[in-house]
């Protein structure tokens, strides 16, 4: 870890890793995919429309590694200091909240011939919808702030203060719903996964995992470049003025 | 860059009042084209004050501009440029961006990209934006605008803010040729000029010739 | 006018620019439409009952929080001097500029009304009458949301103020914009007379609220 803080070094490490982890991805992926459509059964209730779990599911368990993440990154940034943190922190954020975001499409396609409509107020889903909320507040607070160093310290509070909440507002969410009595017995992905099922399922986790953490690289590379580039700028034009007087 | 027509501004009696206060009052002058005219005083005085109700943001408390030389009910601060205080530099338009609207909006289809761009050597950085500049350098942005479009009266308000030695030459140079070409200019400036002002205006003391 | 045309470009550009502040009205109204059924419990009859309110009020309170945009950076930049000494009268900048917002925040915030109905259960039949409501109502919006704005440049806890000034000019643009809706929703009742009250509500915004503006503007550049 302290060996990748050079960011030099980690951008070699990222050229090097990203065309085996690709191919890692299409293949998990391809055979995850194959599995899931082609090998699963349907569910007996569901019909073929229970494969939209194999999506579903990782999607959320990625929305929620994300913000894992983005958590110890916020760690990293206010207690060990660590240089590449924040960056880490940074591009983490579009791609937990986007992973989030299919898993919210996903369970409202999946629940429709169930539900009748493309939204219940259930448990999971409000707790997923307002993970999602999070995750836009993070993003919108690194927009928001230009000097780099400032945003990546205020991001990091906001993401630790918002990983301790997220228990807190799992609870109440739960309990919100208790309150009012659900339309719907359904349980996205709930107690009843067979173990059919689980092969495809697992392997279409490792895919997506592996997916998450190429987009990830590809990111932290893309964001060090941009922050390169716009230092050069700022050299550029220091050197301009004093060329001038 | 040649002014589309060279005019004549007056002040009759103008009196300027901020908060209650008369700053000042039965104040003329008479500036015929070519003709420069320094504003001075302390602070407080009304400079900023004489320089913004000559450019029709604030209103006179008494007295009237009149203005020959253009067409008719043309308003007098459409025949200025006012620089102030502020640069009107937006941090996420390029300077190029910058000065290309001001170029296309004061000079409403008379505009000179080019040569604002190199009024004050802005062309290295001409596509970086302007939040990157320093105070100089955005200063000299704000300067810039003064030949985006042609204008004939220029009111320059404290211009040499932030501006290195050999900047201020430059802007001395910019006012020379405005006058040469038949323009009016009216500056506040504690920074000395080499400039020869034709008039000389003191707020704070009684008004001198 | 190209005169007219390069400052609408320029401000539509800037919001562009400084995207994040267009993506912050928009994550507002999600959030408004999110902590309405954790308040009022998950019923989806109810929700679907109470939409077209929820979606026009979150909409309005969404503009609102953008408003200050309008004016707020010209002002502080010094730009807006400049801006006076062109040879536009200030009233069509200030109308440009409330245009210009309405192109950047509120046509985005109307796209996302029906996404949003989704979530409170609005039947997707009434979707059609949502967006069109909303797009006859939402110049008024803007340009309303302009005359708050010039009043208010500068000043402290202008955010909030802006709210209290503008929301009671905003009541007959919500009963409308509401009725508009509704009738799909609950009854048979016609949408056309308040849709067309939308409509000209919206044309006389247009016109005299940029003459407010530019009064308050100048008021405000003394």
């Amino acid at each position: 870890m302290i060996s990748l803080a050079n960011p030099t070094r980690f951008l070699n490490l990222v050229d090097r890793v990203v065309p085996w982890l690709s191919a890692l991805v299409v293949i998990v992926l391809g055979i995850g995919l194959y599995l899931s459509l082609f090998v699963a059964p349907p569910d007996y209730q569901q019909g073929e429309t229970v494969k939209i779990m194999f999506v579903h599911v990782p999607s959320a368990w990625l929305g929620m590694f994300g913000y894992i993440l983005i958590a110890i990154a916020a760690l990293g940034t206010l207690i060990w200091r660590h240089p590449l943190a924040d960056v880490a922190a940074k591009t983490a954020a579009p791609i937990g909240a986007t992973f989030t975001f299919i898993a919210l499409v996903t369970g409202s396609l999946w629940g429709k011939p169930m539900w009748g409509t493309y939204w219940v107020w259930d448990a999971r889903l409000t707790s997923m919808l307002i993970l999602l909320l999070l995750y836009l507040g993070l993003i919108a607070l690194w927009q928001a702030i230009d000097e780099p160093g400032r945003a990546g310290r205020a991001a990091a509070i906001l993401g630790l203060v918002g990983a301790i909440n997220i228990p807190i507002i799992k609870f109440s969410v739960d309990w919100w719903n208790t309150l009012h009595q659900p339309e719907s017995i359904f349980r996205a992905g709930g107690p009843t996964i067979d173990p059919s099922l689980l092969t495809p399922l697992f392997v279409m986790a490792i895919g997506f995992t592996a997916l998450f953490v190429l987009l990830h690289l590809i990111a932290m590379r893309a964001e060090i470049l941009r922050r390169r580039v716009h230092a050069l700028q700022q050299t550029q034009v220091e050197r301009a003025a004093l060329a001038e007087a | 860059m040649q002014l589309p027509f060279k005019v004549s501004l007056s002040a009759h009696d103008v009196a300027c009042e901020r908060g209650g206060r008369t700053l000042f009052q039965g104040l003329s002058f008479t500036l015929a084209p070519g003709e420069a005219l320094l504003v001075s005083g302390p602070n407080g005085a009304g400079k900023t004050s004489l320089l913004r109700q000559l450019a029709g943001l604030l209103p006179l408390a008494a007295g009237h501009l009149s203005v020959s030389g253009a067409e008719a009910d043309t308003p007098v601060a459409e025949l200025c440029h006012a620089i102030g205080h502020l640069n009107a530099a937006k941090t996420a338009l390029t300077v190029r961006e910058n000065l290309a609207f001001w170029a296309e909006f004061l000079g409403d289809g008379d505009s000179d990209l080019a040569g604002a761009l190199a009024a004050f050597g802005l062309e290295p950085l001409a596509d970086f934006p302007a939040g990157l500049l320093s105070a100089g350098q955005k200063r000299k942005l704000a300067l810039s605008r003064l030949y985006a479009a042609p204008r004939p009266v220029w009111l320059l308000d404290e211009p040499s803010v932030s501006l290195d030695v050999h900047t201020v030459t430059r802007l001395d140079a910019a006012i020379r040729d405005h006058l040469k070409k038949g323009g009016i200019a009216i500056v506040s400036t504690h920074v000395p000029l080499k400039t020869a002002f034709d008039h000389e205006l003191a707020l704070g003391q009684e008004r001198a010739a | 006018m190209s005169a007219g045309l390069a400052l609408l470009a320029r401000d539509v550009r800037l919001a562009w620019r400084e995207g994040g502040a267009v993506g912050v009205a928009l994550g507002f109204y999600l959030i408004v439409v999110v902590i309405t059924p954790l308040g009022l419990g998950p019923d989806l009859n109810l929700l679907a009952r109470i939409a077209p309110g929820i979606l026009w009020v979150g909409l309005l309170l969404a503009a609102l929080l953008s408003a200050g945009r309008i004016f707020d950076n010209d002002y502080e930049d010094g730009t807006l001097d400049v801006l006076a000494t062109g040879p536009l009268p200030l009233s069509v900048v200030a109308g440009l500029k409330c245009l210009a917002h309405w192109l950047t925040t509120g046509i985005p915030l109307v796209l996302l009304a029906p996404v949003l109905g989704l979530l409170l259960n609005l039947p997707m039949g009434t979707f059609p009458s949502l967006m069109l409501a909303m797009l006859a109502g939402t110049p008024a919006v803007s340009f309303v949301a302009g005359i708050g704005a010039s009043l208010t440049l500068g000043l402290r806890r202008s955010g909030l103020l802006l709210a209290l000034l503008v929301v009671p000019l905003y009541v007959p643009i919500l009963i409308f914009g509401v009725s508009a809706v509704t009738p799909y929703v609950s009854g048979p009742n016609s949408t056309w007379p308040p849709f067309f009250i939308l409509c000209a509500l919206s044309l006389a915004s247009v016109v005299l609220a940029p003459l407010a503006a530019a009064a308050a503007l100048r008021t405000a550049l003394r």
